[in-house]
C-alpha cells in the first residue's frame, strides 16, 4: 500500500477510529447505518477527531510561530515595498496568531512602525484566512490538492486585496491615534523549555476557546449528513444555482467561529453535493471576516476604508468561490 | 507601585494579572493592578502581542503569561 495515502487515511482522516466508533455504537446496540446511528457516529467520530488533530497541530504550530513574534515578523518586513513585500507579508501571516482579534494590535503596531499599507493589509488578511493548521485540517477533511489550493488562492487573495487597499490612496483613513504609538522592539529571546510552556498554553488556550464552537459545527455537520435531505440543500446550495456561491459567503460572513468549527459543516455541505467552490467560499468568509474583529477594526480605521476592506475580501471569495466550482472536476 | 495588564479581557490576560497580585503577596509589596482593556491605550505601549505587563509604567513583558515567580523577579529591583 501507498504510504502516503495510508498516512491519509489512518492518521489525517483516522479511519481506524470511525471504524471503532461504530462498532462501538453497534455494541450499544444502534445500528451505524440507520440515521440516528449515524448521526452518532459522525459526532463522537468528528469530535474526536477534530480535537486530536487540533491539539497536535497548534502544539507544532505554536512551537514554529514562537520563532516569528510580531516583532520580528515587521523587523523582516521593515523597508519594504511593492509586490515582493506583500507576498512576503501575506507568507509571514500564514505563521501568525490563529485568532483574528490579535492581528488587531499587530496593524496598530505595523502601521505606527510605517510599513506601507499595502504589505499590512497582505498581512492582516493572510493571517485569519491561511494558515498550517487549515493546511492540514483541510487535507485530512478533502484531499491535499483542496487543501493546497486554497492555501493559494487564500495568499492570492490576501496580496491582490492588500495590494488594492494601498493603491486607493487612503493614508487618511486610519485613526490618528495610530500614528503617535511607539514603535518597541521589546522581543525576547526563548529558551527551548520557553518554547514548549508557550506552545502548550497555546493549546489550552484556543481549546478552551474553541470548544464549543466545534461541538456546535459537529452538531450541524452530523444533522446536515442525517437528517437533512439532499435536495433541500442542493436546491439552495447546488452547483446549478447562480447565487450558491454568493449566498454561502454572506452567511459566512458575519459568524465568528474559525475554520475549526466550520470544518465539519463543510464536510458534510460536500458530501450532500454542494458545490467545492461554494464550500470554500463560505469557510473563507467565516474565517476571513466576522462581527467581532470588524467591530475591532472599526476602532482603528476610518469607514471608507473598513467598507473597502469588506468589499474587495467579499468579492474576492465569491470569485475565487466561482473559480473553484467551475474546476471542480480537477479536484475531486 | 501600580502594574497594569494590557489585554482585551481574555483568559490569559485574567491569568497573567492573578498572577501579579500573587507575585506583589510574595514580595511583600502594595501593588495597584489595573486592567488596560481599550485597544487605542493597548496599542499606546506599542504592544503587539497581549497579554502585555506593565510595572511603573515600564512595559516588560508582551504575548505571554508569566508565572508569578517571573513576575516577582521583575517587581525586586524596583
Amino acid at each position: 500500500m501507498n504510504i502516503l495515502s495510508w498516512f491519509n487515511d489512518q492518521v489525517l482522516r483516522m479511519t481506524w477510529l470511525n471504524d471503532l466508533v461504530g462498532a462501538g455504537i453497534a455494541a450499544a446496540g444502534l445500528d451505524p447505518a440507520s440515521r440516528l446511528g449515524g448521526s452518532v457516529q459522525f459526532f463522537i467520530y468528528d469530535v474526536i477527531k477534530i480535537f486530536l488533530l487540533l491539539s497536535v497541530l497548534i502544539f507544532g504550530i505554536s512551537w514554529v510561530q514562537s520563532y516569528f513574534p510580531p516583532e520580528r515578523t515587521r523587523r523582516i518586513l521593515g523597508g519594504r515595498t511593492g509586490l515582493g513585500a506583500s507576498v512576503l507579508a501575506a507568507l509571514l501571516g500564514t505563521i501568525t496568531p490563529f485568532c483574528s482579534c490579535s492581528s488587531i494590535p499587530i496593524f496598530i503596531g505595523f502601521t505606527a512602525a510605517g510599513l506601507p499599507r499595502a504589505v499590512t493589509f497582505s498581512f492582516l488578511i493572510s493571517s485569519p484566512l491561511v494558515d498550517l493548521a487549515s493546511l492540514i485540517l483541510l487535507a485530512s477533511v478533502f484531499n491535499w490538492p483542496v487543501a493546497l489550493a486554497y492555501v493559494a488562492v487564500g495568499l492570492v487573495i490576501a496580496v491582490v486585496a492588500g495590494t488594492l487597499i494601498g493603491r486607493a490612496g487612503m493614508e487618511d483613513q486610519v485613526a490618528d491615534f495610530v500614528r503617535t504609538v511607539p514603535v518597541h522592539d521589546n522581543e525576547q529571546s526563548m529558551t527551548r523549555s520557553a518554547r514548549g510552556a508557550f506552545a502548550k498554553g497555546e493549546v489550552a488556550a484556543i481549546l478552551r476557546r474553541v470548544w464549543p464552537y466545534v461541538l456546535i459545527g459537529v452538531g450541524i455537520g452530523a444533522a446536515i449528513h442525517n437528517w437533512v435531505p439532499e435536495a433541500v440543500v442542493t436546491g439552495l446550495l447546488g452547483q446549478d444555482k447562480w447565487w450558491s456561491v454568493p449566498l454561502a459567503t454572506v452567511i459566512g460572513i458575519p459568524m465568528y467561529p474559525d475554520i475549526f468549527g466550520t470544518l465539519p459543516i463543510a464536510e458534510a455541505l460536500l458530501a450532500k453535493g454542494v458545490g467545492l467552490g461554494t464550500v470554500l467560499s463560505f469557510m473563507m468568509a467565516v474565517t476571513a471576516l466576522s462581527l467581532p474583529s470588524l467591530i475591532l477594526l472599526k476602532r482603528v480605521v476610518k469607514m471608507r476604508l473598513l467598507t473597502m476592506f469588506v468589499g474587495v475580501l467579499t468579492a474576492g471569495i465569491v470569485v475565487m468561490g466561482l473559480v473553484f466550482n467551475a474546476l471542480t472536476p480537477w479536484f475531486v | 507601585m501600580i502594574t497594569k495588564v494590557l489585554g482585551s479581557g481574555c483568559r490569559r490576560c485574567v491569568a497573567l494579572g492573578e498572577n501579579a497580585l500573587a507575585a506583589a503577596r510574595a514580595a511583600g509589596k502594595e501593588v495597584e493592578l489595573v486592567k488596560v482593556t481599550d485597544m487605542a491605550q493597548i496599542a499606546g505601549y506599542g504592544v503587539m502581542s497581549t497579554p502585555g505587563l506593565v510595572i511603573d509604567e515600564r512595559l516588560v513583558s508582551t504575548g505571554k503569561v508569566l508565572t508569578a515567580e517571573e513576575i516577582r523577579a521583575l517587581l525586586q529591583p524596583l
